[in-house]
């Protein structure tokens, strides 16, 4: 390519020629990018931040925890406690299809030993399907409790992470073994840290997992605290709860409508309300960002028009040398690539600086931190991009099509 | 003869060693409302080593036959021949090449790049030849010694004075070893100090050898010319040999 470095040169100078057009040109494509990228990276960051705070307790999990009755029923007064034990679970396992997984748990505050360590843990018994449920995932390493696990009643822990650390400091927990209500136990995962905004009984970080057949053989407690389980999709958890509340009264003799015997919170109900809102939010920020990129667009291609309207002269004269079409239009191409890319680059990190300052102003509880995704980025800078190409274009092969007479008398 | 054929290429020899030949050219110019016929037939050749002045009054379709010998624009009827081959049929590339390689256009108003030095204009239609970046600069600065500006190359042409500009342009257009160059009113826009400078080089050219052809008003430029051709109203009316050759 001998003439390539001239023509480099030559696309340099002219972009330097033509400071201010350039400049607006840039700068359309600087603003584009930032506005566009900034707001898809707060809506992100927003979604991350609530849906993260919201799944720690589980995804859109329903959880039930068997009380006293308030209605009376058949005869029977109100008041009466209502006792599940493993039996009823397998019974609703069988009895509802719609039930795409279930686990029991039990729960009590028990004494846990490690070295000369003491301290009083909640402990639940739990099966290995509270894993996914609960998004209670091990650090790498590690496990969870398994179906081996419950079927021969291992003696192994799954640890919070905080407890974890508080009990081995920097030590690998795993493989450990600890004491829990004098039994030894075996350390066979760590949760990974998460964020949790709600709980029904402590914060994961700071309870240990057993599996619920040596949680039983340890203790003797035969009555589960509570289950929690979900339907296919989140939308079904509602009419599954229904049908769970009924089969239990049938089996425990209560009224259907009681909802203090068989007491439940549907945590789809804050995703609901989530997702919804960020519906709303992302459709808000998504023609917000198209809105941008349209005006965006129409201000680079406007500014590309006048470009090659002002240099038709030049690119008749360059044709009368003997230029064939394609190598002005080439220049053209190269000249509106460089700008745009150079305006994409200034844009994204102006994004990126703004997205990286943004976490010292302690607003981050409300609005979570925003995200720009490398997606994002690169998809912002390329549609900017191929406006700025289609503008650059059309007018310069019009403009390259005309007889070099024609072209020069503009 | 005294003077050597360019290096490069060998024109396609025609019969009677013409370099031009047009016949029964014809140009309208549509513009919308009302067809003006710039050329109404025009037969006219030009010979290797010719000195053409074409005169006339303005308006007469001068500017309009040099576009059409240079390629610039296209006949709308007749026939034309470069260098023995019809041009008629070429596509958009090759009409770009044959403006690059067979002909050399000087324009009234030099028609300059402004954003480029002096040295890169006359670079200019070598970049599009595909000549190598060292053969080009070296080529363009013995074209800019040999029309005196060896050393105004690195000006820009904002600064050099209107003759000096004219003179980059003949630089430029005969970069590339034309087989032709063709002028249109290369003195129009220039005083007489300057005109007289850029016809004695035109003058010297066509003594080492170019074939020109110059659009005129100026009676100065049309005597030193070896033959003058007149339009009228789109027709040839006169095609005079006035100097017998090269003095
Ligand atoms: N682009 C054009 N569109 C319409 N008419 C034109 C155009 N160019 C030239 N003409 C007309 O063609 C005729 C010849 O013009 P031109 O060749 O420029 O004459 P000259 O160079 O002899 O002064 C004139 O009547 C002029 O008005
Ligand atoms: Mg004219």
């Amino acid at each position: 390519m001998t003439g390539f470095g001239s023509f480099f040169m030559q696309l340099i100078r002219d972009v330097w020629t033509q400071k201010l057009r350039t400049f607006l040109t840039a700068f359309g494509i600087v603003w584009g990018t930032v506005a566009v990228s900034l707001l898809l990276a707060f809506g992100q960051g927003l979604y991350i931040h609530q849906t993260k705070s919201f799944a720690g307790l589980g995804d859109r999990i329903v959880i039930a925890w068997p009380s006293r009755t308030s209605l009376p029923f058949e005869g029977l007064g109100k008041g009466r406690r209502i006792r599940l034990d493993e039996s009823d679970i397998n019974f609703l396992k069988a009895q509802l299809p719609a039930i795409k997984a279930i686990s029991s748990e039990y729960a009590q505050e028990l004494q846990v030993r490690y070295g000369d360590r003491t301290r009083s843990v909640d402990i639940s018994g739990i099966t290995p399907v509270f894993s996914i449920m609960r998004n209670l995932i091990p650090t790498e390493g590690g496990r969870f409790i398994n179906p081996v696990d419950m079927e021969k009643r291992r003696r192994v822990v799954f640890v919070g992470n905080e407890i974890a650390e508080d009990l081995f400091g920097e030590s690998d927990p795993i493989g450990q073994t600890l004491f829990i209500h004098g039994s030894p136990f075996q350390v066979v995962g760590v949760l990974m840290a998460k964020d949790q905004d709600s709980s029904y009984s402590g914060r994961d970080h700071s309870m240990m997992f057993i599996p619920g057949s040596t949680y039983r053989a340890l203790t003797g407690q035969r009555y589960i605290n509570l289950f929690i389980f979900k339907a296919a999709t989140p939308d079904l958890n509602a009419a599954l709860t229904e049908e769970v509340t009924a089969a239990l009264g049938g089996r425990k003799r209560f009224d259907p409508a009681d909802t203090q015997a068989v007491q439940v919170w549907d945590t789809t109900e804050m995703f609901v309300f989530l997702d919804a809102f960020m519906l709303g939010f992302n459709v808000f920020l998504g023609l917000m960002g198209v809105l941008t990129l349209v005006v965006g667009g129409i201000g680079v291609s406007n500014i590309m028009n006048v470009v090659v309207e002002e240099r038709t002269r030049e690119i008749g004269i360059k044709m009368a040398l003997g230029a064939r079409s394609q190598v002005i239009l080439s220049q053209f191409m190269l000249e509106t690539m460089v700008l745009t890319g150079v305006g994409g680059a200034i844009g994204l990190g102006i994004s990126y600086g703004l997205c990286s300052i943004f976490p010292h102003f302690g607003l981050d509880e409300f609005l979570g931190n925003p995200v720009l995704e490398p997606q994002t980025a690169f998809l912002t800078a390329g549609l900017l991009g191929i406006v700025g190409f289609l503008a650059g274009f059309f007018p310069a092969r019009d403009a390259a099509r005309l007889d070099p007479v024609i072209a020069m008398k503009v | 003869m005294n003077w050597a054929l360019p290096k490069r290429r060998t024109v396609a020899p025609t019969s009677n060693g013409h370099i031009i030949q047009m016949q029964s050219i014809r140009k309208v110019y549509d513009t919308g409302k009302i067809q003006v016929e710039a050329l109404r037939g025009i037969d006219f050749e030009v010979g290797r080593g010719e000195f053409v002045a074409v005169v006339g009054p303005s308006g007469s379709g001068k500017s309009t036959l040099l576009n059409l010998l240079g390629c610039l624009d296209t006949p709308s009827g007749g026939e034309y021949l470069l260098g023995g081959e019809a041009v008629a049929g070429l596509d958009k590339d090759r009409l770009a090449d044959v403006r690059n390689r067979r002909v050399g256009f000087v324009f009234q108003n030099f028609n300059l790049l402004a954003q480029l030095t002096a040295l890169e204009n006359v670079e200019m239609p070598m970049l599009f030849g595909r000549i190598g970046r060292k053969e080009r600069r070296q080529r363009a600065t013995e074209g800019l010694e040999k029309v005196g500006l060896g050393d105004r190359t690195h000006h820009r042409p904002t600064e050099l004075s209107g003759g000096q500009m004219q003179r980059v342009a003949i630089a430029r257009a005969l970069a590339m070893e034309p087989d032709i160059l063709l002028a249109d009113e290369p003195t129009g826009n220039l005083d007489t100090g300057s005109g007289t400078d850029v016809l004695s080089l035109l003058e010297e050219l066509w003594k080492q050898g170019s074939t020109l052809v110059v659009v005129t008003h100026d009676t100065a430029l049309s005597r030193r010319a070896q033959r003058v051709v007149e339009i009228r109203d789109g027709l040839i009316v006169n095609d005079q040999r006035i100097q017998p050759d090269r003095k």
